[in-house]
């Protein structure tokens, strides 16, 4: 296990280096200054401030720079914001997109698997119906459609919530129900595949004949078994959550990190880009570990060997 | 002899998009403590859907019990509340299923899954349950069973995993065990220690068994009784020797012909021809009749009921009334009923008994 963890992590590494090295040389292709009003500026003060941040280098050795104190842990400075290092940048914005993203995926896997797993269980019936229903609506509604929803209703009609303000934990709950929708029609769908196809199965009519009730049935022979492609899909969903959301990020008027990458783009500011990039590489890859070792903890048949068999 | 269980005129069909599968039409038979009833016949036959009712295990939203009784311990257990038949299932009546590779949870230790219905049915504490569990193992064969109880099904190979549901089935002792085509699926030396094992214990526990098979060979081997099954209906029961010995069903003689033998002449292996009946509309007669080279008119008209060949013998076909023309089975078939006293081909001890 320990070898593979590992072996895992070496392999993260040269990924995140790949990504790096890719995305150099993709912003590099880029027109455009990363100075916020370039054509102000004179030509002479421009070259001060080339100079000052090495980019009248050419770009092979900006590049062993950039790498170089990227293994050092430094993504360099914000050309936007004033005196602002990368990191603290991103881990201040990050902050708040995660604690949205996190409680997005808890909220909205529990809502799904308990939908999922009665519409498995009530198969046919109006509680099939009803939650195949409120799956689809999740899936092809836009979070944002939820968003701006659930803010007109709670919000606006109802004020049992701030508009557009950031304040305490309160705020994050709207913007938190709106991302769920996602994951809750996702889990509710394959836990309800799942679910269906392991009651058909030949150990849960053992456990039947065994004399188990149909709760035992339900939770401690068929739901460990219906989980493991759950997920699969999942991780990625994760991913995507924890690293932030552009459009739920503006209508709630939240300082997390998809606005923060959205201005970075449009400014120019590859320090951030990258740094952005980075860290949102470095999220997925993680999750996808975390993914692989958890299946090895519910499915006993996949096992996590150095040996690579 | 007591009366384990009894199956009383049972009729039941299931609701399909296609229509109403008469799956099962008019079903008796008993079973006596200590014995092995087998039941043979083709797919589709019915075995698998009789004793499936008996445990009620049949999907409960498609499946519809028209008519008869189950009599198992003065009750009838069609009539039997869910809750009350958890405390049937497993304690009473147990179950194995065909195929060993896919009747074990994936994800739960062997132990545990035998564990279970000790927890469940006598109320043992978890260190007794695993106790008897190591017993259990032991006694179905498995080796160092204390080491092995931690692990996972796919951990063991088909044959093991066939022992591990034979303890699970016998954790509690049942008074009745239904295998049902445990040996199917494996291969055939596998299958011959594992109908060793299953007589072995059959005699420690006293057990009466149901045993579903196609292969006459298993039956051969393990059963006291005989039913053969057709179409939803039992066409022929006796004792092993009647019905190997002395058939009289045209559909027994069918299977009993298509079996393959060492010592036979012909080259190729005879196979009943045409198909099993349709039982969304099932034949108005004798359901055999149009696989039959031995149908009859009345074959074709009504159903014939059981005649009684001896006390313990009965089997469905016209043949059998006094008015029907005397016909002779297939040469096979004759060669064995010389055999057998009481026939009407015996040839006494010059056939070199029995």
């Amino acid at each position: 296990m320990a070898k593979y963890i590992i072996k895992r992590v070496a392999y993260m590494f040269i990924s995140l280096f790949l990504i790096a090295s890719f995305t150099f040389v993709l912003m590099k292709l880029l027109p455009g200054s990363p100075l916020a009003s370039a054509e102000k500026l004179s030509v002479e003060q421009r070259e001060v401030i080339y100079e000052k941040y090495g980019l009248n280098d050419p770009i092979p050795v900006q590049y062993v720079r950039y790498m170089g104190n990227l293994a050092k842990g430094d993504f360099g400075v914000s050309f936007q914001f004033k005196k602002a290092d990368v990191t603290t940048l991103i881990v201040s914005k990050l902050k708040y997109s995660m604690i949205l993203g996190a409680q997005a995926l808890v909220f909205g896997t529990i809502v799904g698997i308990v939908l999922g797993m009665i519409a498995a269980l009530k198969q046919n019936t109006i509680w099939d119906y009803g939650s195949t229903v409120i799956a689809i609506l999740g899936v092809s509604i836009p979070s944002f459609v939820f968003a701006v929803m659930l803010q007109y209703v709670f919000a606006v009609h109802w004020e049992f919530f701030d508009v557009g303000l950031w304040n305490s934990w309160k705020s994050s709950v709207l913007p938190s129900i709106a991302l769920a929708m996602g994951p809750i029609a996702i889990a509710a769908r394959f836990i309800r595949t799942e679910m269906i196809e392991v009651l058909s199965s030949d150990y849960i009519m053992l456990a039947k004949a065994k004399g188990a009730s149909w709760l035992e049935i339900a939770f401690k022979h068929a739901f460990r078994n219906a989980l493991i492609p759950l997920i699969t899909v999942l991780g990625p969903v994760a991913a995507g959550l924890l690293t932030g959301s552009l459009v739920v990020e503006q209508i709630f008027a939240i300082p997390g990190i998809g606005e923060q990458f959205v201005k970075s783009i449009n400014s120019n500011d590859f320090a951030v880009i990258m740094g952005t990039t980075m860290f949102f590489s470095v999220f997925l890859i993680v999750i996808i570990l975390i993914v692989d070792i958890l299946y090895g903890i519910i499915d006993p048949r996949i096992r996590l060997s150095g040996g690579g068999k | 002899m007591e009366k384990i269980i009894e199956v009383k005129d049972l009729e039941l069909s299931f609701h399909t998009f296609a229509g109403e599968v008469k799956a099962i039409r008019g079903v008796n038979f008993e079973v006596f403590k200590g014995e092995t009833l087998a039941i043979v016949g083709e797919s589709g036959s019915g075995k698998s859907v009789t004793t499936k009712a008996i445990m009620r295990l049949l999907p409960e939203s498609s499946t519809e019990f028209k008519n008869g009784q189950i009599l198992f311990d003065g009750k009838d257990l069609l009539k039997t509340s869910d809750k009350d038949m958890q405390k049937v299932r497993g304690k009473e009546i147990s179950m194995i299923f065909q195929d060993p590779m896919t009747s074990l949870n994936p994800t739960m230790p062997i132990g545990k899954q035998i564990m279970e219905p000790l927890l469940k049915h006598q109320k043992l504490s978890k260190e007794e349950a695993r106790r008897k569990s190591i017993e259990l193992l032991s006694l179905v064969g498995m080796p160092q069973p204390e080491q092995r109880m931690k692990q996972y099904p796919h951990q063991f190979s088909g044959g093991q995993r066939q022992r591990i549901v034979i303890a699970v089935a016998l954790a509690c002792n049942p008074k009745l065990l239904i295998a049902d085509e445990p040996t199917t699926a494996l291969d055939v030396t596998i299958q011959a220690q594992i109908l060793e094992l299953m007589k072995d214990l059959q005699k420690k526990i006293e057990t009466s068994i149901i045993f579903i098979t196609h292969d006459l060979g298993v039956v051969a081997n393990v059963a006291d009784r005989v039913a053969v099954m057709y179409g939803g209906q039992i066409v022929e029961f006796g004792t092993v020797d009647e019905i190997f010995y002395n058939p009289q069903h045209p559909y027994t003689w069918g299977l009993l012909s298509s079996m393959p033998s060492l010592d036979t002449t012909e080259e190729k292996l005879y196979a009943i021809p045409g198909s099993p009946p349709d039982l969304l509309d099932p034949p108005k007669g004798d359901a055999f009749a149009l696989r039959s080279e031995y149908a009859m008119k009345i074959d074709m008209e009504e159903k014939p009921p059981l005649f009684k060949v001896s006390d313990t013998h009965y089997a469905a076909t016209w043949l059998l009334h006094p008015d029907a023309p005397k016909v002779d089975p297939p040469a096979a078939i004759v060669e064995r009923m010389k055999k057998f006293p009481g026939s009407r081909y015996y040839e006494g001890s010059a056939g070199g008994g029995r």
